[in-house]
């Protein structure tokens, strides 16, 4: 099944990146746009019974390597 | 001392860092390919070189910090081995939790790459036993993600237990401010492990060893540990 994982900084963490992206919008005369932080996204296609166990997989998978639990979350959706 | 250092696809100091080994210790440290599962027998002093292990990709040292190597890493700091980790190597040890907090982007988002002046915090540990205390040392830095980042309750765990190694300042020994390269918390530049036998830092002091590189600051650190 397709499983789509989105890490995302926690708030209050410097997104020094996200605010030069926040910079060049508005360079670029995109008008309104009040804050801008970046993530990641990982689309995975991932073997389990159902998507409880999947879940549990990518939760376990994020723990261990694809979150830095100090400064990010993580959340798992299924495409 | 018996060293090794540990090689990741992409770290690129090695070759540095076995130089300084040579010329503290007189010996050639062993070289350990990251997908080995034991370190060589009897080794005192584990080095995760700088460099850009696995292009830096999905966090910088966060593939290294799981390769099979660190099981071996993990176990000799637990036993009171010594651990060095330079600049990727700091951010190795941060992601595979032998020290705490973590490096970010730097926060003027420009890699930095230049000298800079640092105030050894605490000379009462096997690495910076050569220094005096509150003495300014110049190393060199080479990072884009050098922004020492932790919540405050490690902070103050930190500070209190003196675990600060170093700080960025200026020539005269003026911490922050302008001096500080990246935005790191508190200007921290290194951080020890409670049991002082892990340290990692953002500076170089691998390169710093040669008069004809402009300065020698660095040979304190490992005649330290040649001590």
């Amino acid at each position: 099944m397709k499983a789509r994982v989105i890490v995302t900084l926690k708030s209050g963490v410097l997104d020094p990146q996200g605010k030069a992206i926040e910079g060049a919008l508005s360079s670029l005369g995109v008008a309104g746009v009040a804050s801008v932080r970046q993530g990641k996204v990982f689309d995975i296609e991932i073997d389990a019974v159902d998507r409880d166990a999947a879940a549990a997989q990518l939760a376990a998978a994020c723990e261990k390597l694809l979150a830095n639990l100090i400064v990010e979350n993580y959340a798992v959706e299924f495409v | 001392m018996r060293a090794a250092v540990v090689l990741f696809p992409g770290s690129n100091r090695d070759g540095d860092v076995a130089r300084a080994l040579r010329k503290a210790n007189g010996v050639d440290p062993a070289i350990v390919w990251h997908d080995e599962s034991e370190l060589p027998a009897g080794v005192d002093l584990v080095v995760l070189p700088g460099g850009f292990s696995y292009g830096d990709y999905l966090r910088c040292g966060a593939i290294a910090a799981r390769a099979k190597i660190m099981d071996a890493v993990r176990a000799h700091a637990k036993r009171g081995g010594f651990v060095l980790g330079v600049c990727n190597g700091f951010q190795i040890l941060c992601e595979a939790g032998l020290l705490p907090g973590v490096l970010m982007r730097n926060a003027a988002m420009r890699f930095v790459c230049k000298m800079q002046y640092l105030r050894v915090e605490n000379v009462q540990t096997a690495f910076t036993r050569a220094y005096a205390p509150g003495q300014v040392v110049k190393f060199a830095i080479a990072h884009g993600e050098g922004n020492y980042e932790a919540d405050e309750a490690t902070l103050a765990r930190l500070e209190g237990e003196g675990r600060v190694a170093f700080r960025y300042c200026n020539s005269a020994g003026r911490v922050g401010g302008e001096a500080n390269p990246n935005g790191s918390t508190r200007d921290i530049a290194g951080v020890f492990s409670d049991g002082f036998n892990v340290l990692g830092l953002m500076p170089h002091p691998e390169n710093l060893i040669d008069p004809l590189v402009g300065g020698t600051d660095g040979r304190g650190l490992f005649e330290s540990l040649a001590a």
